[in-house]
Protein backbone atom coordinates (compact mmCIF):
# COMPACT_ATOMS: atom_id res chain seq x y z
CA UNK A 1 0.00 0.00 0.00
CA UNK A 2 1.17 3.31 -0.67
CA UNK A 3 1.71 5.93 1.81
CA UNK A 4 -0.96 8.30 0.53
CA UNK A 5 -3.51 5.49 0.47
CA UNK A 6 -2.45 4.54 4.49
CA UNK A 7 -3.34 7.88 5.11
CA UNK A 8 -6.82 8.23 3.06
CA UNK A 9 -7.52 4.64 4.87
CA UNK A 10 -6.12 6.12 8.14
CA UNK A 11 -8.85 9.42 8.22
CA UNK A 12 -11.78 6.94 6.72
CA UNK A 13 -11.18 4.58 9.49
CA UNK A 14 -10.47 7.19 12.40
CA UNK A 15 -12.42 10.37 12.01
CA UNK A 16 -16.23 10.12 13.01
CA UNK A 17 -17.29 12.27 10.17
CA UNK A 18 -14.71 12.25 7.03
CA UNK A 19 -15.51 14.66 3.92
CA UNK A 20 -12.85 14.10 0.87
CA UNK A 21 -13.64 17.49 -0.98
CA UNK A 22 -12.57 20.02 -3.21
CA UNK A 23 -11.05 22.62 -1.31
CA UNK A 24 -11.58 23.53 2.50
CA UNK A 25 -14.53 24.48 4.44
CA UNK A 26 -12.77 28.11 4.48
CA UNK A 27 -12.48 27.90 0.64
CA UNK A 28 -14.85 25.65 -1.23
CA UNK A 29 -13.66 24.81 -4.35
CA UNK A 30 -16.71 22.87 -6.11
CA UNK A 31 -20.35 23.40 -5.76
CA UNK A 32 -21.05 19.97 -4.79
CA UNK A 33 -18.69 19.69 -2.04
CA UNK A 34 -20.73 22.84 -0.83
CA UNK A 35 -23.40 20.94 -1.02
CA UNK A 36 -22.22 18.12 0.88
CA UNK A 37 -20.97 20.55 3.70
CA UNK A 38 -23.95 22.51 4.24
CA UNK A 39 -25.89 18.89 4.39
CA UNK A 40 -23.26 17.82 7.19
CA UNK A 41 -23.47 20.89 8.95
CA UNK A 42 -27.14 20.61 8.95
CA UNK A 43 -27.69 18.14 10.81
CA UNK A 44 -24.64 19.33 13.43
CA UNK A 45 -21.85 17.16 12.07
CA UNK A 46 -18.37 17.32 13.14
CA UNK A 47 -16.16 17.41 10.16
CA UNK A 48 -13.18 16.20 9.65
CA UNK A 49 -12.21 17.58 5.98
CA UNK A 50 -9.69 16.34 3.81
CA UNK A 51 -8.64 18.46 0.62
CA UNK A 52 -8.05 16.49 -2.65
CA UNK A 53 -6.67 19.15 -4.79
CA UNK A 54 -3.17 19.43 -3.84
CA UNK A 55 -2.50 15.53 -5.12
CA UNK A 56 -4.49 13.81 -7.73
CA UNK A 57 -3.21 10.56 -6.31
CA UNK A 58 -5.13 11.36 -3.03
CA UNK A 59 -8.51 11.29 -5.55
CA UNK A 60 -7.16 8.32 -7.21
CA UNK A 61 -6.41 6.10 -4.19
CA UNK A 62 -9.41 7.46 -2.44
CA UNK A 63 -11.95 6.14 -5.62
CA UNK A 64 -9.69 3.09 -5.46
CA UNK A 65 -10.89 2.58 -1.66
CA UNK A 66 -14.48 3.83 -2.14
CA UNK A 67 -15.70 2.19 -5.17
CA UNK A 68 -16.62 5.18 -5.78
CA UNK A 69 -15.79 7.57 -8.59
CA UNK A 70 -16.19 11.18 -7.95
CA UNK A 71 -15.84 14.36 -5.26
CA UNK A 72 -17.08 14.67 -2.90
CA UNK A 73 -17.22 11.66 -1.03
CA UNK A 74 -18.84 11.35 2.89
CA UNK A 75 -18.29 8.54 5.27
CA UNK A 76 -19.56 8.04 9.27
CA UNK A 77 -17.30 5.96 11.33
CA UNK A 78 -15.54 4.23 8.20
CA UNK A 79 -19.07 3.76 5.93
CA UNK A 80 -19.16 5.45 2.76
CA UNK A 81 -22.63 7.41 2.78
CA UNK A 82 -22.19 8.89 -0.76
CA UNK A 83 -21.72 12.14 -2.49
CA UNK A 84 -23.35 15.40 -2.30
CA UNK A 85 -26.59 13.69 -3.44
CA UNK A 86 -27.37 11.14 -0.74
CA UNK A 87 -25.85 13.43 2.10
CA UNK A 88 -28.55 16.26 0.78
CA UNK A 89 -31.16 13.57 0.65
CA UNK A 90 -30.46 11.86 3.71
CA UNK A 91 -30.35 15.57 5.79
CA UNK A 92 -33.69 16.39 4.48
CA UNK A 93 -35.35 13.15 5.15
CA UNK A 94 -33.88 13.03 8.59
CA UNK A 95 -32.06 10.00 8.20
CA UNK A 96 -28.52 11.57 8.17
CA UNK A 97 -29.01 12.78 11.62
CA UNK A 98 -30.42 9.62 12.44
CA UNK A 99 -27.30 7.66 11.27
CA UNK A 100 -25.07 10.05 13.10
CA UNK A 101 -26.60 9.72 16.60
CA UNK A 102 -26.71 5.66 15.27
CA UNK A 103 -23.04 5.96 14.98
CA UNK A 104 -21.68 8.53 17.14
CA UNK A 105 -23.95 8.38 20.46
CA UNK A 106 -26.63 11.24 21.36
CA UNK A 107 -24.45 13.83 21.44
CA UNK A 108 -22.82 14.48 18.61
CA UNK A 109 -23.80 17.73 18.29
CA UNK A 110 -21.54 18.49 20.86
CA UNK A 111 -18.81 17.28 19.39
CA UNK A 112 -19.09 19.59 16.33
CA UNK A 113 -15.78 20.13 15.50
CA UNK A 114 -14.51 21.27 12.02
CA UNK A 115 -10.94 20.43 11.21
CA UNK A 116 -8.79 20.11 7.89
CA UNK A 117 -6.49 17.22 8.02
CA UNK A 118 -3.57 17.63 4.88
CA UNK A 119 -2.53 14.40 3.65
CA UNK A 120 0.29 15.96 1.34
CA UNK B 1 -27.12 14.30 -23.37
CA UNK B 2 -28.20 11.06 -25.94
CA UNK B 3 -25.30 8.97 -25.59
CA UNK B 4 -26.02 9.16 -21.91
CA UNK B 5 -29.50 8.59 -22.26
CA UNK B 6 -28.34 5.56 -24.52
CA UNK B 7 -25.72 4.20 -21.95
CA UNK B 8 -28.46 4.37 -19.17
CA UNK B 9 -30.97 2.66 -21.14
CA UNK B 10 -28.84 0.16 -21.62
CA UNK B 11 -28.39 -0.73 -17.66
CA UNK B 12 -31.59 -0.04 -17.47
CA UNK B 13 -33.53 -1.62 -20.12
CA UNK B 14 -37.39 -1.88 -17.82
CA UNK B 15 -36.56 0.85 -16.45
CA UNK B 16 -39.83 3.23 -15.08
CA UNK B 17 -38.63 6.33 -15.33
CA UNK B 18 -35.19 7.69 -16.80
CA UNK B 19 -34.51 11.24 -17.37
CA UNK B 20 -31.06 12.62 -18.64
CA UNK B 21 -31.28 16.98 -17.50
CA UNK B 22 -28.23 19.23 -18.84
CA UNK B 23 -28.42 21.76 -16.21
CA UNK B 24 -26.48 24.56 -17.63
CA UNK B 25 -27.13 23.90 -21.17
CA UNK B 26 -23.60 23.19 -21.74
CA UNK B 27 -23.21 19.72 -22.35
CA UNK B 28 -21.45 18.52 -19.56
CA UNK B 29 -23.29 19.14 -16.06
CA UNK B 30 -25.90 16.64 -16.15
CA UNK B 31 -28.59 15.39 -13.35
CA UNK B 32 -29.81 11.85 -14.56
CA UNK B 33 -33.01 10.30 -12.63
CA UNK B 34 -33.22 6.69 -12.92
CA UNK B 35 -36.40 4.86 -11.38
CA UNK B 36 -36.07 0.81 -12.02
CA UNK B 37 -36.60 -2.23 -9.88
CA UNK B 38 -33.07 -2.80 -10.13
CA UNK B 39 -32.38 -0.44 -7.26
CA UNK B 40 -35.30 -2.31 -4.93
CA UNK B 41 -33.88 -3.40 -1.92
CA UNK B 42 -30.13 -1.64 -2.50
CA UNK B 43 -28.79 1.54 -0.14
CA UNK B 44 -28.63 4.42 -1.78
CA UNK B 45 -25.10 3.97 -1.92
CA UNK B 46 -25.16 0.72 -3.98
CA UNK B 47 -28.31 2.39 -6.26
CA UNK B 48 -25.74 4.99 -7.09
CA UNK B 49 -23.12 2.86 -8.11
CA UNK B 50 -24.81 1.21 -10.36
CA UNK B 51 -25.28 4.71 -12.16
CA UNK B 52 -21.53 5.51 -11.94
CA UNK B 53 -20.88 1.85 -13.77
CA UNK B 54 -23.29 2.87 -16.37
CA UNK B 55 -21.55 5.63 -17.15
CA UNK B 56 -18.02 4.78 -16.29
CA UNK B 57 -17.10 5.83 -20.14
CA UNK B 58 -18.21 9.50 -19.97
CA UNK B 59 -17.41 9.82 -16.55
CA UNK B 60 -13.63 8.56 -17.45
CA UNK B 61 -13.13 10.71 -20.76
CA UNK B 62 -14.21 13.22 -19.71
CA UNK B 63 -17.64 14.29 -20.92
CA UNK B 64 -19.46 14.42 -17.38
CA UNK B 65 -18.07 17.70 -15.79
CA UNK B 66 -20.29 17.34 -12.85
CA UNK B 67 -23.24 14.69 -12.39
CA UNK B 68 -26.06 15.16 -10.24
CA UNK B 69 -27.94 11.17 -9.27
CA UNK B 70 -31.36 10.60 -8.06
CA UNK B 71 -32.49 6.74 -7.66
CA UNK B 72 -35.58 4.97 -6.83
CA UNK B 73 -36.75 1.45 -6.67
CA UNK B 74 -39.37 0.50 -7.95
CA UNK B 75 -41.58 -0.46 -4.75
Amino acid sequence: MSEIKDRIQDVIDNEPVALFMKGTPDLVMCGNSQRAIDALRGAGAPITAVNVLPDPAIRQELSEISGWPTIPQVFIKGELIGGADIAEELAASGELQRKLTDKLGENYQGRAVQKVVPLT
Amino acid sequence: MERLESLLRDAFPDAGDLRVVDRTGTGDHFHVLVEDSAMNGLSLVEQHKLVYAALEEPLRDGTIHELRITTKGTT
